[in-house]
């Protein structure tokens, strides 16, 4: 599986804020998107998650299911944690299993694994920062995508949060799946780095 | 089927909660129409006269009071670009939420009907025929409402916005809503002819509301 762009052209408010720009993950493989503040990491993950139009280029991914675009078959882990306040943890992740569907894994089973199974029950409104972000994370567990789009995954996570995630992100590749991930500290496995330019 | 049924589950659910606005429309709903006999004066006949009227007015602004959450919840925590990027459909993920808005916000509506009804001295055939009319025009406010709902996401304060884009586009509900309920009190019309177009204005809704929405809300993404 091989997903890659060229020549993604992104304008924002009449602003260009990338062009001309290039990029592929095999299986396997996970690509760190790096750059200062604005100069459109969060636009390119938006891009390739299908939530932007690039005015010009294309994205593609080779030897996924043909039937299914690109965002179909990709997880987007972004700034925002899609959670209810008002539902509990597992209502909120049980539904975006239910909603998401394709390969599914069982819910109470992703929460033990991102080390959240003691506050199942708890709505989420009464979730620190960290624990919002270990719930989002077990969402790109409950319905497997073999492409990870991941703007700053690690941001609020513990140490040890950021370990877990670390060995969710290997297991991950090591299936075949794709990460790329839009950072500003380094992600702790092997990456391939791309550095956007400069914010104009 | 389990995407739409789970959306649906999950949006009642959000509604019915502590804080999920499904009660503040049926409360507003309440406080107009026990208000409305007090300002009109202890006239029982012109009481009647207007009840089908009151009640109209006080479910379509009802509706529109929990209307413009529809999307802005989903848009300002990141569901909705999930909701997006996801395998359903956009248009039935639409249509989904739009049902289940209507099931937490406009059924209650319907169900407090006969016991308003009974401040607004209607004898019984006037209150089961204006409970018919809004379970047959309601889905309408909703469906089209949603389409303001859409159009105002990316915008903050998007409220008086969806008023003014969706008021305009329910005055031909108000309007057979209303004919309908006096022609079954009052006469000389049949029932029947307005009831149908209020049917037909339903189904149209039904059909144009969740393209409009889903092809909105594809722009609006930023």
């Amino acid at each position: 599986m091989r997903l890659s762009g060229k020549d993604l052209r992104c304008v924002r408010g009449g602003r260009e804020v990338f062009a001309g720009l290039g990029f592929a993950a095999s299986s396997g493989e996970a690509l760190a998107i790096t750059g200062p503040n604005g100069s459109g990491k969060t636009s390119l993950l938006r891009v390739i998650a299908g939530l932007l139009v690039p005015s010009d280029g294309s994205i593609a991914l080779d030897g996924g299911e043909a039937e299914l675009t690109v965002a179909e078959q990709a997880h987007y882990l972004g700034h925002r944690d899609a959670l209810k306040p008002a539902l509990s943890v597992l209502e909120n992740l049980s539904f975006w299993r239910d909603f998401l569907g394709g390969e599914a894994d069982d819910a109470g089973r992703c929460l033990t694994l991102v080390g959240l199974d003691h506050a199942t029950h708890l709505p989420a409104a009464y979730l620190s920062a960290g624990q919002r972000r270990r719930l989002s994370i077990a969402r790109l567990l409950v319905a497997r995508r073999p492409v990870w789009l991941l703007d700053e995954p690690t941001s609020a996570l513990d140490t040890k949060g950021q370990d877990l995630f670390v060995g969710l992100m290997r297991d991950h590749l090591a299936n075949g799946g794709i990460v790329i991930a839009a950072t500003h500290t380094p992600l702790g496995i092997d990456v391939r780095e791309m550095r956007m330019g400069a914010a104009p | 089927m389990t995407a739409l049924s789970a959306l649906i589950r999950r949006d009642i659910r959000i509604a019915l909660r502590v804080g999920g606005g499904a009660l503040i429309g049926v409360l507003f709903f309440l406080t107009v129409t026990v208000l409305m006999p007090f300002a009109v004066g202890p006239d029982l006949a012109l009481l009647s006269r207007l009840g089908p009227a009151i009640l109209w007015l006080g479910a379509l602004l009802a509706s529109l009071l929990t209307l413009d959450r529809l999307f802005t919840a989903d848009h300002e925590d990141g569901s909705l670009d999930l909701i997006v990027m996801s395998r359903t459909p956009l248009e039935l993920a639409c249509a989904a939420k739009a049902l289940a808005h209507w099931l937490a916000a406009g059924l209650p509506l319907i169900v407090a009907t006969p016991a308003l009804g009974l401040l607004l001295n209607l004898d019984g055939t006037a209150t089961v025929a204006v409970a018919l009319t809004l379970l047959a025009g309601t889905p309408a406010l909703t469906f089209t409402g949603m389409i303001g709902a859409a159009l105002a996401v990316t915008l903050h304060r998007g409220g008086l916005l969806l008023a003014v884009l969706v008021l305009p586009l329910s005055i031909p509900v108000l309007i057979f809503g209303v004919a309908a309920s006096q022609a079954a009190i009052t006469g000389p019309m049949s029932f029947g002819t307005p009831f149908s177009i209020l049917c037909a204005l339903s189904l149209v809704s039904f059909v144009v509301g969740p393209f409009a929405a889903a092809a909105s809300l594809r722009h609006g993404l930023d």
